[in-house]
C-alpha cells in the first residue's frame, strides 16, 4: 500500500440477531484525521455497526482493521488498546464523582487511588490546553450540565490515549450553542490528527462537519460519498430509499376562539423543586403553538399539569372554564372529559405498555368509554380490537396487526398507535410531547401531517419538542421556555434558530452578540438538575 | 417468528423442566443407595394410585389452585403478596367464627355464609400491608411475610383461650355442627353408582377453586379492573398518563388476592377438618407461590401446576412409606428440587430451546 492506511477498515461485516439481520455485509474506510459521518434510520444498523467495532458483539462475518492491521476486538478492553474510543449517547457517568474521579474509573493504575488521581489532575490540563478542553475537575457530575458532562466522556476516551473517537448521537441532548461549541471542539481534534465517527440521524450535522458521509439502511451500507459533493435531500433518500419532502407542507393558520388560556401557572415538584414559573399563555383553535426549549427546563411538567397528573397553582380554562390544578377532582380520566387529548413525551414509558398488545394500547386512558364495555362486568374485547385494527389502517401502521405487542413495533411505528388513539378522540386541545423522538424519517413526515390536519379542523394544538426544526416547521407561534419561564414568543416566519439557541440559554437580549461561555455559563445556572433522563 | 411458540413455552418448557427435576432428584436417590424408577413408580402410585390417593392429591390441589390464584392476582399487579399463609390462617378464622356461631341446618346455606367469612378476614388480613404500599410506600413484601407470622400468633392465642373447647388441653375448636359438613366426593359421586373412598378428604371445596380460577381469567383478563391491574403491573409510570389510580389498583388487586388465600380454609377448615386447628395451613400459602410461577401466573396454568404440585405432597407422603429408607427430609429434598427447576429456573431452559427453536425455524425458512 504506497498511500496511508485507513484508521479503521471493515471488511464484509455481518450480524444477525435471531432472525433479525443488523448489519448485512458491511465494508468502510475511514481514513485517519477525518471526520467520517454515518447516518441512518433508527435501526438501520448504525449502533449495531459500532457495538461490534467497540467489543460490544462479536460480528459473525467480517473482518477489522486498524491502521491496516488486522485486529481482533473481543471486548471493550481491547477496543480501548487499539486507541478507540466512545462517547455513548447515554453517559456512562458516576453522577457523584467528580470529573478526575470519574475520568480515572477503570484506568486506575494500582490498588492506591491518589497517584492516579494526581497523573489523571496532570493530563487533564495538558488535554484542555491542547484540545480546548477545559472542565473543572473537581466538579461533580450532577452538578455540571450535559454538554460539560459530554466533554467528560470524551476526556476519558482521550485520557485512555484514544486515536479513534465514535460519538453516537452526540447532540441530541444539547442546544444548538453547546451543539456548536462541540463541532467546534471535533474540529480541533481533528486538526489534531485524531479520527472521528459521527453517528447521527440529523442530515444537517452531517453537512456541516463531516469529512465523508456513509448511509446506512435496513442493516446494508447503500453509499459513502464525500460530503462535499453531496446535499441534504440526496441523503435523506439514501437513508428512506424514497423522495422525503423535508419541509413541512402547511398553509397559514386560521386562529378561531380561543380553546385553552393558560394565566400564572407554577408548579412545584414532589421533590419541591419549582419547576414552572409564573407562566402564561393561550392557544386557539386551528393554531399551533410550540414550545420549544432544552429538557428539563419546564416543559414536561407543563404538559402534565394540562394532561391532568402534576399538581399546579395559577388557572387554566378550557373552553371558558376552568380545570382543577389541585389533583383533587382530576386526574387523566377527567382531563379526556374535557376534550384533552395526549401524546406523552415518553412514549414507552407513560404512551403505551410495551407488553400490551396493540389493541390492549387502543384502550389506554380510554378504557373507561361505555363503548368498550360489553356489560357492566367485563370489556368488550372484540371490538376494540376491531377498532384498533382500522385505526392502524387509518394511520399507517406496518404490520397492521393488532396482536402483536407494542415492543414489536418500531419507533415510528408505535408513536402512530398512540397518535392514532389520541387524535382519533378528536379532542378539542391535543397535547403533543417530542413527536418525532426516536422516529424515521419516513415516519416523521406522515405524522406532522397529521398535526397539521388536526389544526386544519380546528383544533389547538399544543406541541413540546427538543428539535428546532420541528418547533420551526410545525409551529404558528412559538414560545421558549427556560428554567420553568416562558422567555418570548416569537412567529415562526419572523426568527431563526440563533435566536431561538439563545432565548433558549435564557438570554432575552437576542440582538448582541454573545459568546459560547456565556450561554454555557447561563445555562449552569439553569435551575436544578434535569429532572430525568433524556 | 421472533419468539417461541405459544404451545411450546406454556408445554414443552415445563415438561423439560419437570424431566430435568427428576433426573437430578434420581440422582440424588442413587446416592443414598436407592432405585430412582421405583422412586417415580412409588410417588406416581402413591398419587393417583387409588382412589383414596386420587382424594388426598385433589384435595391438596384443591389447596394450591387458591393460593396460586391468590398469589397471581397480586402479581399481574406486580405486587409481591408472600402473606398467603397468614391470610389463609386469618382466612380460616373467618369461616369458623360463621360457623361456630350458627347451627347451620344445611352445607347449601352454610357454604356461602363461610366463604364470606373466610374471604372477608383473607382480604382484611391483606387489607393493611396493601395500605401501607400504597399510601406510605412499606414494601409489600416484608409487611406480608410479618403479617404471616402475626395471623399465626393470632390464631394460636385464639385457640388457647377464647375458642378453645372448654375441658381440653389441645389448641382447636369444637366441632362445626352436622348441618356445616361439607360433601365429599364419596358422597358427591354415590349417587351416580361411582365407588370413591370414604375417608379420601377432597370434597366440593375442589370445583370452588375451579369455579375460582375461571373467575379470575374473567376478572384478568376479561375485566375493566384486570385491564387496569395488568396496565399498573406492567408499566406504573404510564398509570398516571392514563388516569388509572395506583392506590385503588394495588388495594383492589390485594384485598381479591388475600380474599382467595383466605378461601383456601374452606377446603381445609371447613371441608376437612370441621373444625378450626392451629397451623392448618401448613405451607400451602408459601407452595402458591410456587404453582403460580410454574402456572405462568395463569389460571388454566396454576390448575395444572396445582395438580402436579398435589401430586407431590400425596407421593411424598407415600413415598416414605413404601421406601422406608427415603426419610421424609429426603422427600423434601425431592419436592423442593422439582420446585426449583420448575419455579425458579424457568428461563434456564427456555432460553436454550427458544434457540433450538429459533434456528430450526431458520432452516425451514431457507
Amino acid at each position: 500500500m504506497s498511500e496511508t492506511a485507513p484508521a479503521i477498515e471493515l471488511k464484509g461485516i455481518s450480524k444477525s440477531f435471531g432472525p433479525v439481520q443488523a448489519n448485512k455485509d458491511i465494508s468502510i474506510r475511514v481514513m485517519p484525521g477525518t471526520i467520517h459521518g454515518i447516518i441512518g434510520e433508527n435501526g438501520a444498523g448504525k449502533s449495531t455497526l459500532m457495538s461490534i467495532l467497540y467489543g460490544f458483539y462479536k460480528a459473525d462475518a467480517g473482518e477489522i482493521f486498524i491502521n491496516g492491521k488486522k485486529t481482533e476486538i473481543p471486548d471493550s478492553q481491547s477496543a480501548i488498546a487499539a486507541g478507540i474510543g466512545m462517547v455513548f449517547q447515554h453517559f456512562k457517568l458516576v453522577k457523584v464523582f467528580t470529573v478526575l474521579e470519574n475520568v480515572v474509573l477503570g484506568a486506575e493504575d494500582g490498588e492506591m487511588l491518589t497517584p492516579s488521581l494526581v497523573k489523571a489532575r496532570d493530563e487533564l490540563t495538558n488535554l484542555a490546553q491542547e484540545y480546548g478542553l477545559n472542565v473543572d475537575p473537581d466538579a461533580l457530575i450532577e452538578e455540571i450540565g450535559v454538554g460539560m458532562q459530554q466533554r467528560v466522556e470524551i476526556l476519558k476516551a482521550l485520557y485512555r490515549q484514544a486515536d479513534i473517537l465514535i460519538l453516537d448521537e452526540p447532540t441530541g441532548v444539547l442546544t444548538p450553542a453547546e451543539a456548536d461549541q462541540l463541532f467546534r471542539i471535533l474540529a480541533r481534534l481533528k486538526e489534531e490528527g485524531k479520527t472521528i465517527i459521527l453517528i447521527t440521524h440529523k442530515l444537517r450535522e452531517i453537512m456541516e462537519i463531516t469529512d465523508t458521509v456513509s448511509v446506512m439502511r435496513r442493516g446494508e451500507m447503500t453509499a459513502t460519498v464525500k460530503t462535499a459533493d453531496t446535499n441534504p435531500a440526496e441523503l435523506a433518500e439514501l437513508m428512506v430509499g424514497r423522495k422525503v419532502l423535508l419541509r413541512v407542507d402547511k398553509t397559514p393558520a386560521k386562529p378561531r376562539e380561543t380553546v385553552v388560556e393558560v394565566r400564572g401557572l407554577n408548579v412545584t415538584d414532589s421533590a419541591g423543586v419549582h419547576r414552572v414559573k409564573d407562566v402564561s399563555f393561550e392557544i386557539r383553535g386551528g393554531e399551533i403553538l410550540g414550545i420549544a426549549g432544552v429538557a428539563g427546563n419546564g416543559q414536561s411538567e407543563l404538559l402534565e399539569v394540562l394532561g391532568g397528573y402534576e399538581k399546579a397553582t395559577g388557572e387554566i380554562l378550557i373552553n371558558g372554564q376552568a380545570i382543577d390544578l389541585t389533583g383533587a377532582h382530576s386526574d387523566g380520566q377527567s382531563r379526556r372529559k374535557r376534550g384533552i387529548a395526549h401524546v406523552p413525551e415518553d412514549r414507552q414509558n407513560e404512551g403505551l405498555i410495551m407488553d400490551f398488545q396493540a389493541w390492549e394500547n387502543m384502550a389506554f386512558g380510554y378504557h373507561h368509554d361505555p363503548n368498550y364495555q360489553k356489560n357492566p362486568l367485563l370489556m368488550d374485547n372484540r371490538k376494540i380490537r376491531d377498532e384498533t385494527q382500522a385505526k392502524m389502517e387509518r394511520f399507517d401502521v406496518r404490520p397492521p396487526n393488532p396482536d402483536l405487542m407494542a415492543k414489536s413495533f418500531s419507533g415510528g411505528n408505535q408513536q402512530k398507535i398512540v397518535l392514532a388513539r389520541e387524535i382519533e378522540r378528536n379532542p378539542d386541545l391535543l397535547l403533543v410531547g417530542q413527536p418525532t423522538r426516536g422516529v424515521d424519517i419516513g415516519a416523521i413526515e406522515f405524522i406532522h401531517q397529521r398535526i397539521i390536519e388536526l389544526r386544519d379542523e380546528g383544533k389547538a394544538i399544543l406541541l413540546v419538542s427538543v428539535e428546532l426544526d420541528e418547533i420551526l416547521g410545525l409551529s404558528d407561534r412559538i414560545a421558549v421556555m427556560f428554567d420553568g419561564r416562558i422567555m418570548g414568543e416569537r412567529l415562526p416566519e419572523e426568527t431563526d434558530e440563533k435566536e431561538l439557541g439563545l432565548l433558549m440559554a435564557g438570554i432575552t437580549d437576542t440582538k448582541t452578540d454573545h459568546s459560547v461561555a456565556e450561554v454555557e455559563a447561563q445555562l449552569a445556572n439553569a435551575g436544578g438538575a434535569p429532572r430525568k433522563e433524556v | 417468528m421472533n419468539e417461541l411458540p405459544r404451545w411450546a413455552d406454556v408445554v414443552l418448557v415445563p415438561l423439560i423442566n419437570i424431566a430435568l427435576a427428576f433426573i437430578v432428584a434420581g440422582l440424588v436417590v442413587l446416592a443414598i443407595g436407592q432405585n430412582p424408577i421405583d422412586m417415580v413408580y412409588f410417588m406416581v402410585k402413591g398419587a393417583l394410585g387409588s382412589t383414596s390417593s386420587i382424594g388426598y392429591t385433589l384435595y391438596y390441589t384443591t389447596n394450591f389452585i387458591f393460593t396460586g390464584l391468590a398469589f397471581a392476582v397480586a402479581m399481574n399487579a406486580k405486587l409481591f403478596n408472600i402473606g398467603g399463609e397468614g391470610q389463609a390462617a386469618i382466612g380460616g378464622l373467618g369461616a369458623a367464627l360463621v360457623l361456630l356461631a350458627i347451627d347451620w341446618p344445611h352445607w347449601t346455606l352454610a357454604l356461602p355464609a363461610a366463604i364470606i367469612g373466610a374471604s372477608v378476614f383473607g382480604a382484611g388480613w391483606a387489607a393493611i400491608p396493601a395500605y401501607l404500599q400504597a399510601k406510605r410506600g412499606s414494601h409489600i413484601v416484608i409487611t406480608t411475610i410479618m403479617f404471616n407470622f402475626i395471623g399465626a400468633a393470632i390464631l394460636g392465642y385464639l385457640l388457647n383461650g377464647l375458642l378453645k373447647k372448654p375441658g381440653q388441653q389441645v389448641p382447636e375448636s369444637r366441632s362445626f355442627s352436622e348441618g356445616a359438613h361439607l360433601p365429599n366426593f364419596h358422597e358427591m359421586l354415590q349417587p351416580f353408582g361411582i365407588a370413591f373412598n370414604k375417608s379420601a378428604p377432597a370434597n366440593i371445596s375442589f370445583f370452588l377453586a375451579i369455579g375460582a380460577a375461571i373467575l379470575v381469567w374473567l376478572l384478568i383478563w376479561r375485566s375493566r379492573i384486570g385491564y387496569e391491574i395488568r396496565a399498573f403491573g406492567n408499566s406504573p409510570g404510564a398509570t398516571l398518563y392514563a388516569g388509572i389510580s395506583s392506590v385503588r389498583v394495588t388495594i383492589i388487586a390485594m384485598l381479591i388476592s388475600g380474599a382467595l388465600a383466605g378461601m383456601m380454609a374452606i377446603n381445609v377448615v371447613m371441608g376437612e377438618q370441621e373444625r378450626l386447628i392451629k397451623d392448618f395451613v401448613e405451607g400451602a400459602g408459601f407452595m402458591g407461590i410456587a404453582v403460580s410461577l410454574m402456572g405462568r401466573n395463569h389460571p388454566f396454568g396454576i390448575v395444572l401446576a396445582a395438580f402436579l404440585f398435589g401430586m407431590l405432597n400425596q407421593g411424598g407422603f407415600e413415598l416414605m412409606w413404601e421406601m422406608p429408607e427415603i426419610s421424609r427430609e429426603m422427600v423434601l429434598v425431592i419436592q423442593a428440587l422439582i420446585i426449583i427447576f420448575t419455579g425458579a429456573l424457568v428461563n434456564m431452559t427456555r432460553d436454550p430451546i427458544e434457540k433450538i427453536f429459533l434456528r430450526l425455524h431458520k432452516k425451514g425458512a431457507a
